[in-house]
């Protein structure tokens, strides 16, 4: 456990070091996208059908990246952000240098696939929850593998509200066994 | 039943197959007599013979489940496995229900008749869904089980469901009469579907309703029925008996999660191995505020309510 958040630790150091100051120039290293998915499975995240990778369209050369806050139109125009404050925007965790990453505060770019990295940097209490197996939903096996659910997978996370299911229908009450029996009093 | 009591009975079975005793020749002259009588083939005679389950030998469980097999087999036109896994070394089961996620959806309850080969009709569910007001809190009394809104959750409502409680101090064990419940090394509350007479004492004693009778014949479509089966768990049941929940017998004990677990959209069910301080179960037992349903009867529950949030 310790082992886990350790790095998770250093990188929220960083980003309260990092905080207000221009980010990094350089690419930032590696290590801790590595060091904390070692024993996550995670599905493929759930990205609408054709939209990844996305430098397929973001392509450097031929599209090159414009970092003003704008409402999108057009492509992207059906994403509705309803998440966390007014001023929030695409690239607080898309990357505009390296479009098929995240990133998180302190710039580290992550892959899409450790997302929860990102996520946890709000809603620490419930990555923690999540990686022992309480927030979320786990599928597999109680004393062996397990497969996890990205937080992505239940939040859209755009708006991230778990939406409202309907109902499967009710058992049927006691009074409406007789008439299904054909002996209506 | 007592272990005594239990041994004794044992025995006596025992001896009646040694020796040809005064018990074991009159049994032998009632079977015949009621085969006579009733017309009952082989395998009706086997089934009106079959001990309980606790006193049959390795081969008697067997041949008990070969037959089963083959009647199952013969009535839904499908290869039926029915399997006899015993209960895992040093495995308690327990289970957590984070009511303050649940919604209501009954995605639950709609894996386990499923899964577990409830009968559609007449309709037997083992999980109940209970809507309830949040400003009442949980207020068994005015739960309505038969909510049906377009969308769930509502607003100022929450959910629970309730199944079998797998009590440590099972109501229903102690009251049946013949001794065809009883709670196995693991935790879980089985059944021996041949020895129930369905007199349904221990449906009364249930303070939770988790008990189900087979009122009809139970009716499953050949296509629905799930051929992985335990001989204590969802294997087909005849009409007349008592069922219930048993966290998924033919799944758990084979390492997997009960059916219920692996279908909540919102990961509300939480399952693992109690005598395990490492197991998901266990962190929230000791980090969530928990409580157990009707405490004060000290049925001491294994199926625990927590709050996630």
């Amino acid at each position: 456990m310790s082992c886990f958040l350790r790095p998770l630790c250093l990188s929220f150091g960083f980003a309260l070091l990092a905080h207000g100051a221009p980010p990094p120039a350089e690419p930032p290293k590696e290590a801790a996208q590595v060091a904390d998915t070692r024993d996550i499975q995670v599905p493929k995240p759930p990205f609408s059908e054709g939209i990844f990778p996305c430098t397929s369209c973001h392509d450097p050369k031929t599209m090159p990246a414009n970092t003003k806050r704008r409402p999108l139109e057009g492509m992207h125009g059906d994403i509705e952000l309803k998440h966390g404050p007014e001023s929030r925007w695409c690239l607080d965790c898309h990357d505009a240098g390296h479009r098929d990453q995240l990133h998180l505060v302190n710039g580290d770019r992550i892959e899409f696939t450790a997302s929860y990295l990102l996520c946890g940097q709000c809603h620490g209490d419930k990555l923690r929850d999540w990686r022992v197996g309480v927030h979320g939903k786990r599928t597999g096996s109680w004393n062996g593998a397990k497969q996890y659910l990205l937080c992505v997978s239940c939040h859209n996370p755009h708006s991230p509200h778990f939406k409202a299911l309907k109902p499967l229908p009710p058992p049927t009450a006691p009074g409406q066994i007789r008439v299904q029996k054909g002996v209506r009093p | 039943m007592s272990e005594a009591t239990r041994k004794v009975r044992r025995q006596t079975a025992r001896g009646l197959q040694a020796t040809p005793s005064r018990r074991g020749f009159l049994g032998g002259a009632v079977a015949m007599a009621a085969a006579l009588a009733t017309g009952c083939d082989k395998g009706g005679m086997e089934a009106f013979l079959q001990h309980n389950f606790r006193e049959l030998s390795k081969e008697e469980v067997a041949k008990v489940i070969a037959r089963l097999e083959r009647e199952a087999s013969a009535k839904y036109g499908k290869a039926v496995h029915i399997g006899n896994e015993p209960a895992l070394q040093g495995v308690i089961f327990g289970y957590a229900l984070d009511l303050s996620r649940c919604i209501g959806c009954r995605r639950c309850v709609n894996a386990c008749v499923k899964e577990n080969n409830q009968s559609r009709s007449p309709e037997v569910q083992w999980i109940r869904v209970l809507e309830m007001e949040k400003e009442k809190g949980v207020d068994l009394e005015a739960a309505n089980p038969y909510y049906n809104p377009e969308e769930v959750p509502q607003e100022g409502k929450f959910y629970m469901p309730v199944q079998c409680q797998q009590c440590r101090n099972p109501p229903c064990v102690k009251v049946c009469p013949v001794g065809a419940t009883w709670q196995e090394k693991d935790g879980i509350t089985v059944v021996d579907y041949n020895w129930c007479i369905g007199c349904r004492y221990c449906m009364a004693a249930c303070p939770y309703g988790a008990r189900h009778f087979n009122w009809g014949e139970p009716m499953i479509p050949a296509a629905d029925l799930n051929p992985e089966t335990h001989l204590l768990g969802n294997r087909p049941r005849p009409k007349g008996v008592v069922e219930k929940c048993t966290f998924c017998i033919q799944r758990t004990r084979k390492g997997l999660y009960p059916a219920c677990v692996e279908v909540c959209p919102t990961g509300s069910r939480k399952f693992g191995n109690l005598a395990d301080p490492k197991s998901e179960i266990r962190y929230v037992m000791e980090h969530k505020r928990v409580f157990v349903l009707k405490a004060d009867l000290n049925t001491q529950p294994k199926f625990f309510y927590f709050y996630g949030v």
